[in-house]
């Protein structure tokens, strides 16, 4: 398989994994940042929308977050393409399966191929949802300024099909990170006996952390606490 | 023909060097022409393999295993000894040697263990240099600990796992010279025929165990590394494939066989659970440093162990030696037990165990943690929990073992321990070169018969073979291979290669055709069973009389009526049992013989009619101080030639423990 | 210990050799005590088999006593049986309950393929430290083992990993037949000691590509290696392995 190439070895395959894993996680935390905003609504009923929609208009102009969004677009299909990659080929290692599969293992740590499918599925759902609109408004209409994210997303989470497609997604997302993240530390060798229980556990809250504040949106929504 | 020893001139202590100084040397341009064959994986053979091909010579090795990595010299626990005096404690070649000789009961060659005792320094350096993690003290030394029988700490240890480190420390070597091409490593293969040709070694039959193919080998010279032939006994310490077979077909081709009735059977053993048993696990010899060994002193005393009071205990060794209680050698402590179970005061289920009880020794360090803690008044609980932290901490690993195989939690109830055949002090009879009396063959490690005498002390089995492959054989052989420069290799298609080829493949067919009704496990449990009870611990004349009758009549029936399925070529494991239980009966035969006739007692050989008034092996240097070199004379008939012991530097004693 | 005798159903894969197509026999035995090892039920097994006039089952053992790596069975769903750190040939029969039905499979991977019945090729492993798994040192009078202090703490690391048997029970666990923590624990013995420094960065390199070419996946971290390994190997050896092949790619030029 390895022709001493780094890029074709089952340890670069796992790096460019995890450099992208790395990279997609920033991109979460900015995500979820913003997406945190939509809370203030809660204590702030007289707030409508106005801060979260101030954030969301930048990130949908700033020429930075532009090159970043291309950036962001490129690391996500590099993950999925070498996912994708590294399921195939190591599905290929056992050509005669088990009668009865191992499971000395986390069922999630053994699915990302499977998690990782089910979050591309729902990007997409949730791109058409969210960033088509932003995206027609900004090259078509040319109204980004009047249009009102904060709106969008209160329409379309009344709809119980869509709330349930997202935690579906985040449910998705946040097994995916509960392996992911840390896998990512153990591929570049960032963990040693001192700090591995350490990384073992922030990524179980980074997971927490992260994938409850994504869920609480559409179901805090539908509930109607945010309208 | 006479046993030439082959010795050199000189003192004790110069006759290595001067061996070395004026051996005949090949040139490394004919290294690579000379062609070499090594048989076995072990210490000695993967250091051989390893050390001759890095030397430039065309190395093949064979191990019927899947890997050379998998020998069972990895299963060694305790460690290796070296006379490095790190500890400062007075040690040297000299008590190195010494301690040997006298823990050999004075039957091995003196000049062997003194060369054994000056290398075994540098097998300690070579093994740290290949990056075998010795166990370290907090400064970064090496760490030693003492062993039965000596008086000094010269043993070095890789926690309870020696064999293993240094096993992979010579494979990895030896897989270099794989990948640098010298060495040609032949995995799951069995070596079934030496072939020689004009009166020398030059080369073997091969079977190829997964196709089940004869291949024929060249070699200038073979070296045979396979190992002790325990499994003669079918219960023991060894792996379930060692055997004697590689060793016996070269005997039966001119090597004679040195010893053979001397087997070390080891004290501390995990007792036999039932019929179906397949071997026997060692327990280390360090456990009897803090453990008491005891039966009831009441015969068939039912009760559980520790509903026995202290007061109706035997703590047997501590009563007969009080000297050194608990830690007196292997062979006297395997003969105490077994002398209390055959009186009727054996324990467990089988009758055929004694206790090995680690209460007193929690109690003891118990106390001392309370001590060291500043407790004044701790409650028993509180001392039995630290003092069993303490013994977890030295033997954690052992304690784990024991309970994974019995079931029982050796920190409550005491261990069930019995002897069990562990080493084989006998084999292939080798002169100072390594060289047996097949011009060509060389024996290295335990398939030699040479450095231990009639008993072997701890750590000194690696010692050996390490020593053996590493630094003694790379100059050995050098004074037969210089001689061989102009032999071109021998095509394999002549007619001694032939002839050993057809013999293997016709017994292989006849051990087929035979399609009787029992399975060769069968008869090998019940050879073991004549071996135990009459060529064992204690052998007596009628015994061993009626054992060599009894063998014949087993052999007869085995070869009537076995029973080994499957074909020839494919894997068959029935079939490579059925030829290795074939070459025990044989071997089993000499082995009765030779107890038979060294009518003395010395190490692990006891003859019943040589004891002390205490019931003390009763050496006779007058007329036993020899080894016997058995040559084979056909079937069922040996020629005794012996090779006299003469001993320079050490004084000749009665051994003592009490 | 008291002892019972259990009955129990066996489902062994048998095939005749790599070529063949294999299959799964069932085989009802009885009169197992629970103080067997699970090798001699087979034993057990095999003698029947031979009384009967039929072929024995071929398994790979040797030591049995858990440390020459031979044995290697896949029993019930799990590489050497259901205890935690104990190879095959020392699980007993006491983990079994009358009644049961145990299901025996080879190791299953590209790299290790079937011979017969339950052996399997591992030669895999030695090609791969053919690859550099060794200190490049000849014999002869290398300076003194004391020479070099090696702290405690190294010496004990490089112990824990040097402890591999090279049973292949991580590459069979493993849902991507990937022989990392083997790979990894030679590599990280070697990296922990003064001795393995001068070929520390090729080593890894020329390991992990053997591993690659022999056709082992790659390691997505499952832990099921460390889980079920009988050595109890770190899967932070992984993580060494991962650093020290990362920083060699940045250093060493290769050809």
């Amino acid at each position: 398989m390895s022709n001493g190439n780094f890029f074709t070895s089952s340890v670069g395959r796992k790096s460019i994994m995890g450099a992208t894993g790395f990279f997609l996680i920033s991109f979460l935390v900015v995500h979820v940042a913003i997406n945190s905003l939509i809370f203030i609504n809660i204590f702030n009923p007289s707030d409508k929308g106005h801060t979260f929609n101030v954030a969301a208009n930048f990130m949908a102009t700033n020429w930075v977050i532009h090159i970043m969004e291309v950036v962001l677009v490129l690391g996500l299909l590099a993950h999925a393409a070498t996912g994708i990659r590294i399921t195939i080929l190591n599905k290929q290692k056992r050509p005669v399966k088990y009668a009865i599969a191992p499971t000395s293992s986390t069922w999630y740590s053994r699915s990302m191929g499977l998690l990782g499918t089910l979050i591309l599925l729902f990007l997409v759902v949730h791109l058409r949802d969210f960033w088509y609109p932003t995206k027609v408004a900004e090259f078509v209409n040319h109204d980004i300024d009047q249009f009102n994210t904060y709106q969008v997303i209160v329409a379309a989470f009344q709809n119980p099909i869509r709330v349930v497609i997202y935690l579906v997604g985040v449910a998705s997302l946040f097994y995916h990170l509960m392996h992911g993240f840390q896998a990512a530390f153990r591929t570049f060798g960032l963990v040693n006996k001192k700090y591995f229980s350490t990384i073992q556990c922030a990524g179980k809250y980074f997971a927490i952390i992260v994938c409850t504040l994504f869920a609480l949106m559409p179901i805090l929504t539908f509930i109607g606490l945010i309208k | 023909m006479t046993l030439n020893s082959k010795v050199p001139e000189g003192r004790m202590d110069q006759k290595w060097d001067n061996y070395k100084a004026s051996v005949s040397l090949v040139g490394p341009a004919n290294r690579r022409r000379l062609e070499v064959i090594v048989i076995g994986t072990g210490l000695a053979g993967a250091s051989a393999a390893a050390t001759l091909g890095e030397m430039g010579y065309k190395v093949k090795a064979f191990c019927f295993q899947d890997s050379p990595r998998r020998a069972h010299s990895i299963a060694a626990q305790g460690g290796i000894n070296a006379a490095k005096n790190y500890q400062n404690d007075g040690d040297s070649d000299y008590r190195l040697f010494y301690d040997t000789e006298k823990g050999g009961d004075y039957r091995s060659r003196e000049a062997n263990t003194y060369r054994l005792a000056q290398v075994s320094a540098n097998i300690i350096d070579q093994c740290v240099a290949q990056g075998v993690p010795f166990a370290r003290e907090y400064g970064g030394m090496l760490a030693n600990r003492s062993f039965g029988g000596v008086l000094v700490q010269r043993t070095f240890y890789a926690q309870g796992q020696t064999g293993q480190q240094l096993l992979l420390g010579a494979y990895s070597a030896l897989e270099r010279q794989v990948a640098l091409g010298t060495v040609t490593m032949y995995s799951r293969h069995e070596m079934l025929d030496v072939v020689v040709i004009d009166g020398k070694a030059r080369g073997i039959i091969a079977r190829n165990l997964v196709t089940g193919e004869l291949e024929r080998h060249f070699g200038h010279a073979v070296v045979m590394c396979s190992g002790g032939y325990g499994n003669v006994f079918y219960l023991s310490t060894n792996a379930m494939g060692s055997n004697v077979t590689a060793a016996w077909k070269a005997h039966k081709k001119g090597a004679y066989f040195g010893n053979p009735c001397y087997v070390q059977i080891h004290p501390t053993c995990i007792p036999v659970s039932g019929d179906y048993q397949s071997k026997l696990t060692l327990m280390s010899e360090s456990l009897r440093n803090d453990g008491r060994i005891w039966v009831p002193k009441k015969k068939d005393d039912n009760r559980k162990p520790n509903d026995i009071p202290d007061e109706e205990r035997d703590y047997y060794l501590e009563r007969r030696y009080p000297a050194f209680g608990n830690l007196v050698p292997r062979d006297v402590a395997s003969r105490a037990a077994k002398e209390r179970c055959d009186a009727g005061y054996g324990v467990g289920s089988s009758k055929q165990a004694v206790y090995l009880d680690f209460k007193s020794a929690i109690e003891r360090y118990g106390k001392t943690e309370a001590h060291k803690k500043g407790m004044h008044n701790p409650s028993k609980e509180e001392i039995t929990e630290m003092g069993k932290d303490v013994v977890k901490s030295k033997y954690g690993n052992l304690f784990a073992m024991y309970e994974k195989i019995t079931g029982e939690n050796p920190y409550e109830v005491p261990f069930r321990i019995y002897p069990a055949v562990h080493y084989t002090m006998g084999g292939l009879w080798v002169d100072y070169e390594l060289m047996t009396t097949l011009p060509g063959l060389y024996a290295l490690g335990e398939c030699n018969f040479s450095d231990h005498g009639a008993n072997r002390l701890g750590a000194s089995d690696l010692m050996q073979g390490l020593a053996d492959g590493y630094f003694v054989i790379p100059y050995t052989i050098g004074s037969y291979l210089s001689k061989e420069i102009r032999t071109n290799a021998i095509p394999t298609d002549h007619p001694a290669f032939d002839e050993a080829e057809k013999n293997v493949r016709g017994r292989l067919e006849q051990l087929l055709n035979i399609k009787g009704t029992k399975s060769v496990d069968h008869y090998h449990k019940a050879l073991g069973q004549i071996m135990w009870h009459k060529c064992g611990l204690a052998r007596n004349e009628k015994d061993l009389k009626d054992a060599i009758q009894e063998i014949k009549a087993l052999r007869a029936e085995f070869w009537k009526d076995v029973r080994v399925p499957g074909e020839m070529n494919s894997l068959n494991p029935e079939l490579e049992k059925a030829g290795r239980v074939a070459d025990f009966f044989e071997l089993a035969e000499l082995m009765c013989i030779d107890a038979l006739n060294r009518d003395e007692s010395c190490g692990c050989h006891f003859r019943l009619e040589h004891q002390t008034e205490d019931g003390e092996a009763l050496r006779n240097d007058k007329d036993f101080a020899f080894v016997s070199a058995w040559e084979h004379q056909g079937d069922e008939n040996w020629e005794l030639h012996k090779e006299p012991l003469t001993y320079e530097y050490i004084e000749v004693k009665q051994r003592s423990y009490k | 210990m008291e002892h019972k005798n259990l009955s129990l159903t066996l489902k062994v894969w048998r095939q005749k050799n790599s070529k063949a197509q294999g299959g799964f026999e069932t085989y009802k035995i009885d009169g197992i005590s629970t103080e067997m090892s699970f090798l001699e039920m087979f034993d057990v097994l095999n003698e029947k088999l031979i009384n009967e006039g039929k072929e024995p089952v071929a398994f790979d053992h040797d030591c049995r006593e858990g440390i020459c790596g031979m044995c290697s069975m896949y029993i019930n769903g799990r590489p050497h049986g259901p205890w935690h750190g104990t190879t095959t040939c020392q699980l007993h029969m006491r983990a079994f309950n009358n009644g049961d039905t145990i299901v025996v499979e080879p190791w299953r991977a590209k790299a290790f393929p079937v011979i017969r019945d339950l052996v399997v090729d591992r030669s895999a492993f030695d090609r791969i430290i053919e690859a550099g798994g060794y200190v490049s040192v000849n014999t002869g009078t290398p300076q003194d083992a004391n020479a070099i202090p090696i702290p405690k703490q190294k010496a004990d690391a490089a112990f824990d990993s040097a402890a591999c048997i090279g049973c292949g029970a991580c590459v069979a666990a493993c849902k991507n037949s990937s022989a990392m923590l083997f790979v990894s624990a030679k590599v990280a013995q070697l990296a922990n000691l003064p001795q393995g420094q001068p070929e520390r960065a090729t080593r890894a390199l020329n390991m992990l590509d053997q591993m690659d070419k022999e056709g082992f996946g790659s390691c997505t971290h499952t832990g099921a290696c460390e889980a079920v390994c009988p050595k109890e190997i770190s899967v932070l050896n992984i993580a060494k392995l991962n650093n020290e092949y990362l920083g060699a790619s940045l250093t060493v030029a290769r050809d």
